[in-house]
């Protein structure tokens, strides 16, 4: 970070034409993600296990002070981590790194925001710190990534400024189940809303409480206007290309890696699935001998207070 | 070249290769997304996306891990090295690059280029700003640079086709195009109709 020379806030203008660089504008927070399809986002809780993910493929990485397995088995109040790891995961490696907020602390995002991450995860594995409100994402000039469990979740976070969505699973289980679920549904209700009549939209609008908008840029491309990858509960490469086959972008592992017998092994294998998840062969290939995966719990064994996925909604 | 839709094939291991594949469908060609090394035989060119260049170069070992034939990096070596056109934005650039500034990472190694990774620091210094390319006419192009590379030197038979002060932003050495800004993410189509042009103007 010391070595970017735009850093310290006096950056220069290199444009040939004297146009100014517009940085943080909607088309430059949404494009980042853009990079990222197609590729894996690992969960890491130090320097070491970043650069296994870079050595193993990821494509960026989330830095976190525990994983949402240990998170679940700890219990206490989950906050964004502490900005001393975040610097050395930064320095660690050269992929782009990711860390979370917690939903509405737009405090804990301005931090994030000038330690340098690329984007922030306003995230509902964290302890809420609003009930009411997420972050004004629009204000920041990098771009967030929220979770969502349908289409109209997807659509709000949107309209406060998010240039990402992922499926928000139930986080540190293992379990692939919640995920699955969150992405049938948003891709569900989006083939529903691109075979209605203008005149419907509005009324779908008030039901999934959407911005209009919004609801009738889906139904005429048939695709949120922003990247979509899966989250929550996934821990095998079969996992992986199972949500790459229902239409995600790309995924995120958790828990799912560094809570495994081989993580470096298994890392690398959910790449490659993650790429060649349409191919049956390559996937039999990288899934054999990986060791022991995480041992995790079934969406179905958690009291009602311990599921995640309905904070933030 | 004389077809009249040519098919471009997108290297799709990992990136945005669905947006160069929607421009190119635009432009009234066949996008085909490439993951295996067959599937470069039956391309007129081929497209490098934007991504990241340490997953792909990951990822480029599954070919010959899986069936121990030629890999895909150096199937692509052969096929340029035989004209096939091929055109790399950011993540692409640097690997047809022969050298990545500070890095032993895998690359193609194709182009006479010395491209440095991630040269304006994090997400936060990403910008789209307004830059001439004079061989797609007056108007500033719309270039968006996301954790871009940039061009730091050129051999003797690469021709710069857009540069700054803080270095080049596009160049071409005879069958190979790069480009550290993404055309796919905006409307304006002039670089990929450029490139487009290239396979008439190669043959």
């Amino acid at each position: 970070m010391s070595e970017n020379p735009q850093s310290n806030g006096h950056s220069k203008d290199h444009s040939i034409n004297g146009a100014q660089p517009k940085r943080g504008s909607e088309l430059v927070k949404r494009a980042f993600p853009q990079m990222l399809k197609g590729g894996v986002i690992m969960d890491v809780v130090n320097a070491e296990q970043a650069k296994i993910a870079e050595d193993a493929g990821a494509v960026a990485v989330m830095a976190l002070e525990r994983v949402p397995a240990d998170i679940r088995a700890d219990g206490g109040v989950a906050r964004m981590s502490d900005p001393e790891l975040i610097i050395q995961i930064i320095e660690a490696v050269s992929i782009p790194v990711m860390a979370k907020a917690r939903i509405g602390h737009f405090v804990e995002a301005q931090i994030l925001q000038a330690l340098n991450v690329d984007c922030i995860d306003e995230s509902e594995v964290l302890t809420m710190a609003d009930e009411e409100n997420h972050i004004d994402k629009t204000k920041f000039d990098i771009p967030f990534v929220c979770g969502a469990r349908n289409l109209g979740e997807a659509l709000r976070r949107i309209s406060e400024g998010a240039a990402m969505i992922r499926t928000k699973g139930e986080a540190g289980t293992g379990d692939v189940v919640e995920a699955v679920r969150h992405a049938r549904s948003i891709f569900g209700e989006i083939r529903r809303l691109s075979a209605m009549s203008t005149d419907e939209l509005y009324s779908y609008a008030k039901t999934i409480a959407a911005p209009i908008e919004l609801v009738q840029y889906v139904a005429l491309h048939a695709s949120l206007p922003v990247v979509n990858f899966a989250a929550g509960g996934l821990a095998t490469p079969a996992d992986a290309a199972l949500l790459m086959q229902l239409g995600v972008d790309g995924v995120f592992v958790g828990s799912g890696i560094f809570k495994s017998g081989d993580p470096a092994k298994r890392a690398r294998a959910i790449v490659k699935a993650t790429t060649h998840f349409n191919d049956p062969d390559i996937l039999a290939q990288v899934s054999r001998g990986l060791g022991e995966p995480m041992v995790g719990r079934t969406v179905t064994s958690l009291a009602q207070s311990e599921l995640l996925a309905a904070r933030g909604i | 070249m004389t077809k009249a839709s040519p098919t471009i094939g997108i290297l799709a291991l990992q990136g945005d290769f669905k947006e160069h594949a929607r421009k190119f469908q635009q432009l009234g060609c066949k996008a085909v997304e490439v993951r295996r090394t067959y599937q470069l035989e039956s391309i007129d060119a081929l497209v490098l996306p934007g991504g990241e260049s340490t997953a792909i170069a990951i990822l480029e070992s599954v070919e010959t891990e899986f069936d121990q034939k030629e890999g895909i990096f150096d199937a692509i070596k052969r096929k340029i090295g035989e004209g096939l056109p091929v055109w790399g934005t950011c993540m692409g650039s640097i690997l047809l690059a022969k050298e990545i500034e500070g890095s032993a990472q895998g690359r193609l190694a194709v182009m006479d280029i010395t491209i440095r990774r991630n040269a304006y620091g994090a997400q936060r210094w990403s910008a789209e700003r307004e830059i001439a390319i004079p061989v797609i006419g007056d108007e500033p192009f719309p270039a968006v640079f996301i954790r871009a590379p940039i061009i730091t030197a050129t051999g003797p038979n690469v021709k710069i086709l857009a540069r700054g002060e803080d270095g080049i932003y596009m160049a071409r050495e005879r069958n190979i195009l790069a480009t550290v800004f993404h055309p796919e993410v905006v409307a304006d189509r002039r670089v990929h109709e450029y490139f487009l042009g290239l396979l008439t103007t190669l043959t």
